[in-house]
């Protein structure tokens, strides 16, 4: 009976504790994400995978970004509650999408520090790094997020033309 | 071109307006895998209660990812290539704690056109 209180009592504690914290931490997370997209907003980024002619014989890199992103556990709970009804679940949509953004975002980054001016073709790859034997253990999920692509610096002409 | 400390591009795209590609030298991989040591474990453990980023653990798959490139990188400078092309990653679980991180490409002699 002790021990069922206990428990309960823990998961509550556990899940005021993730609500808290996790709705904080996401919502300053957006605010930052969406400062450095507006800061990288000038490296273009397609999922084409040809540049066009103008970028011929300029100098390319491959570049990636990634990221790891945990559930919190409120929002594990809520989810577990949704799937008995289905429809979608908007706690890991959210974590998805911040970790997508993130993942990009390091990528641009990587592709500033080496001069590149665009990223073509961009692939997205998601990744679940929880195993089989946790999930079992009522694991919280975690996943991977990686963006790669292939930098190229800017034509000559193009740079006189933004100066 | 851009190059690393291996003298290596890589890249993953297949065609590159202005270079010809002059040998193709085959498939080229590079491969690793790690497990998360305990204590990065548990302090993941604990950020998973409050969610967002885990950092250990991006940091972890992003020295595995490096690794994985340069021994690819390696192979490729062993059979004289000078760039890895059309490079591609893949991650897998392999056991509780311990993931495979996989990079493969074709490796080429590439230089710019005439």
């Amino acid at each position: 009976m002790a021990d069922d209180l206990i428990a309960i009592a823990s998961i509550i504690f556990l899940g005021a504790v993730g609500y808290i914290f996790g709705s904080l931490g996401q919502r300053r997370h957006y605010r930052s994400i969406v400062q450095r997209e507006a800061q990288y907003r000038d490296i273009l980024v397609f999922n084409e995978k040809l540049p066009p002619a103008e970028f011929a014989g300029q100098d390319f890199a491959l570049v990636c970004g990634s990221v790891v992103m945990g559930g919190d556990y409120f929002r594990q709970i809520l989810a577990a509650l949704k799937m008995i009804f289905g429809g979608r679940l908007g706690s890991f949509e959210a974590m998805l999408d911040r970790g997508r953004r993130e993942a990009i975002l390091r990528m641009k980054a990587e592709a500033r520090r080496k001069g590149a001016r665009a990223i073509f073709n961009v692939r997205l790859e998601t990744s679940t790094l929880s195993s089989a034997e946790r999930n079992n253990k009522g694991g919280l999920p975690c996943m991977e997020l990686i963006a790669y692509g292939t930098a190229w610096c800017a034509p000559s002409g193009a740079e006189k033309r933004a100066s | 071109m851009a190059t690393n400390t291996s003298g290596i591009t890589l890249s993953n795209i297949e065609h590159f307006p202005g270079y010809v590609i002059t040998r193709h030298l085959g498939l080229v991989q590079g491969s690793t895998v790690r497990a998360k040591h305990v204590g990065r474990d548990i302090m993941a453990g604990l950020k998973n209660i409050v969610g967002g980023e885990l950092k250990g653990y991006t940091e972890l798959l992003n020295e595995s990812r490096r690794e994985a490139l340069s021994r690819m990188q390696a192979q490729a400078l062993a059979v004289g290539a000078n760039a890895v092309i059309n490079v591609r990653f893949s991650t897998a679980n392999i056991a509780a704690g311990a993931a495979e991180i996989l990079a493969y490409g074709t490796a080429v002699v590439i230089q710019r056109e005439a």
